[in-house]
């Protein structure tokens, strides 16, 4: 019998051409946007992990109740032994020691005079040794706009916006005022190597990026920093792993009375960027399930339609002897052909387009430019398995169901009046 | 009865009990601060939460508006120099190489992390030309006696809008001063102890100065060795000398 209805759906093109028409467009934008919403965020919880989050990150328990300052007197002392105990304990991560901190940029005359100042927001991160990979990490080569990255202590990156500001260009000698972890006011000379771009106004307006050893000889910190960031060895954020990391890592101190003592934060805790991921994630998944629901209805309205549009034809059958149930099994297996062949050409043209702009992504620099938030500047989709079932399901069933209530009138139909009611 | 005689005996003598002028007390304060010039020698030892130091250094002063300061230990701080002419403050660095002017909100940060900011070193005017004063009651303090001496700014130029000061009766030295914002926020406490004879002045050798808006103990400013009116040459107040 299957073969027989698949040999009339293909015959009969008016009932199959335009519903799996409908089905593919609808299971295909059900699939694409959803893969396109998981690369943006995705994007941005890979962005924001590499510049600023880490997929955790380890400070005192006093640094992370005044985090919005910096404040450097709460640093983590002892940075070498901890290190090692993360190696040691976490090979899964690996972990970067970074320092941020709030200065002004002072640019000398050739007699040392002050011409212009500017505020700033320094990052001490490994940049000059072998085996870094805070360069890739924070994709410094493709940021810089002029120059080079730094090649030598001493050496220093600074965001477009702020060297256009103060006027500084590659080569040129600028001294960083600011308080050591200690409180004193400090000075230090640095030559610039690079101007860089993220696209993020309080990165490009702001930022000063120098070699870890450099700020540490600077601020007082030859054993300390602010925070070590740890980053899964798998390349993604996945926060059952930093969950089980965070807290076997926390356990230890958990009783500790001392303000200094480590805390681990995961990504997904971080106090702002985790309300932000979500709210990224509930608006993401909201969006999705609206679209998924629209489509179903959509579909659904496609089946009812197809159910009606052949009144007549079911008035005749009945009239022929077929039975009511038979009509009706029919209806739904051809509704069942209908939809997994819409489900499954529209979600591999979905997974398609997901994997095209995986690849190529949208260029947004344009949108964001200026935003206070890291965001990149190419959005990407992402295919995750997922994808096979957040199409085809809803088109199946949508098609299944409306044809089921729409093939409901079946049954009402009366022998009596089906010759008055077929018009013969 | 008898209790009631006592308390109306103890109130008319309050009340009738004279305090001396207040505004010459703060003349013989100032007077004995202040000399032609001053040379110290001496430390600093600033209680951090997490660590002690010390800074040691050498200060030269002329009047009230030139000073020069040159830290000599330790390492990260030795050949750092202050140079103080009126109201600007040159701060040199020895491991940039550089002059900087301190000026605006700089000057609010803290003296080598210590609880002295580099405002408070700018404070240069008298007691008596920047203060109305009255004296509110007597106090004993560390064992002297002193005068309780409330302070109101009547100039724009100070740091803090009022004081209350103890000054030792006898010796016309400030043992403590508390230090209020215009809002009457208590910002600095100061205690001074170890009180000297130095060429005919008594001097406090030994300052404890407590930000209270800060955890900790304070610094301790401490005079190893005063000269007061001692020769010093003019060159000591002129940029140059800071990146001898």
């Amino acid at each position: 019998m299957i073969k027989f209805i698949i040999k009339g759906l293909f015959r009969d093109k008016s009932r199959s051409l335009l519903a799996i028409l409908i089905v593919t467009l609808g299971v295909f934008l059900t699939v694409a946007i959803s893969g396109y919403m998981k690369g943006v965020v995705s994007d941005l919880v890979d962005e924001n992990a590499r510049l600023q989050i880490g997929h955790v990150r380890i400070m005192t328990k006093a640094y992370k109740e005044n985090e919005s300052q910096m404040p450097l007197d709460l640093a983590i002392i002892g940075l070498d032994s901890l290190l090692n105990d993360l190696e040691t304990n976490y090979p899964n991560f690996s972990w970067a020691v970074r320092t941020n901190f709030g200065g002004l940029i002072d640019v000398p005359d050739q007699n040392g005079k002050s011409i212009t100042q500017g505020p700033a927001v320094g990052m001490g991160i490994d940049l000059l040794s072998e085996n870094s990979e805070e360069v890739s990490r924070l994709n410094l080569k493709d940021a810089i706009v002029e120059g080079n990255l730094p090649a030598k202590s001493g050496d220093a990156l600074i965001g477009y916006q702020l060297a256009q500001n103060i006027n500084v260009k590659v080569g040129d000698k600028i001294t960083f005022i600011t308080t050591s972890m200690y409180g004193s006011l400090v000075f230090q000379n640095f030559v610039i190597s690079g101007t860089i771009k993220y696209g993020v106004k309080q990165m490009d307006n702001m930022l000063l990026i120098v070699d870890i050893k450099d700020a540490q000889t600077m601020l007082d910190m030859e054993d300390a920093a602010t925070q070590i960031f740890g980053f899964s060895n798998t390349g993604f954020y996945n926060n059952d792993e930093c969950l089980a990391v965070q807290n076997d890592f926390n356990s230890r101190f958990e009783n500790s009375d001392d303000e200094y003592s480590p805390i681990m934060v995961k990504m997904k805790d971080d106090p702002v960027f985790g309300v932000y991921l979500g709210y990224v994630d509930y608006f993401t998944g909201l969006m999705s399930f609206i679209l998924i629901i629209v489509l179903s209805i959509v579909l659904w309205n496609a089946g009812l339609l197809g159910g009606l549009r052949r009144y007549n034809e079911f008035g005749i059958r009945l009239a022929l002897g077929e039975e009511k149930g038979h009509i009706y099994k029919t209806l739904l297996l051809e509704a069942v052909f209908v939809g997994i062949v819409g489900s499954i050409i529209g979600s591999a043209l979905g997974i398609g387009l997901t994997l095209y702009l995986q690849y190529h992504g949208f260029d947004v620099s344009g949108m964001v430019q200026g935003g206070s938030m890291v965001t990149p500047d190419i959005f990407r989709a992402k295919f995750t398995p997922d994808l096979l079932v957040v199409g085809f399901i809803p088109g199946l069933l949508a098609m299944v169901i409306g044809n089921m209530l729409s093939g409901i009138a079946i049954f009402r139909r009366q022998t009596a009046n089906l010759l008055k009611e077929i018009e013969i | 009865m008898k209790i009631l005689i006592i308390t109306l005996f103890a109130g008319i003598i309050s009340v009738f009990h004279t305090y001396p002028d207040p505004f010459e007390v703060l003349k013989k304060v100032d007077k004995n601060m202040i000399s032609d010039t001053k040379i110290i020698k001496g430390r600093m030892i600033i209680y951090g939460k997490r660590n002690t130091r010390e800074i040691a250094f050498i200060s030269y002063s002329k009047g009230e508006d030139k000073s020069f300061i040159e830290y000599l230990s330790p390492a990260k701080q030795k050949g750092t120099k202050m140079l103080k002419l009126e109201n600007n403050l040159w701060i040199y660095s020895p491991s940039a190489d550089r002059t900087i002017q301190l000026s605006g909100h700089m000057l609010k940060q803290s003296l080598m992390g210590s609880d002295i900011s580099y405002e408070d070193m700018m404070e240069d005017n008298t007691l008596a030309d920047s203060y109305n004063a009255k004296i509110t009651s007597e106090e004993v303090l560390n064992g002297r006696k002193c005068w309780v001496i409330e302070l109101n700014a009547k100039v724009k130029d100070v740091k803090y809008e009022k004081m209350k000061i103890w000054v030792d009766e006898e010796h016309y030295i400030v043992l403590k001063e508390e230090l209020y914002a215009k809002s009457g926020q208590m910002l600095k406490l100061i205690t001074f102890s170890e009180i000297k004879k130095v060429q005919n002045r008594w001097f406090a050798t030994k300052m404890n100065f407590k930000d209270v808006l800060k955890n900790g103990k304070g610094t301790d400013f401490i005079i190893d060795n005063i000269q007061f009116d001692a020769p010093i040459e003019d060159y000591k107040f002129t940029k140059a000398v800071l990146k001898k």
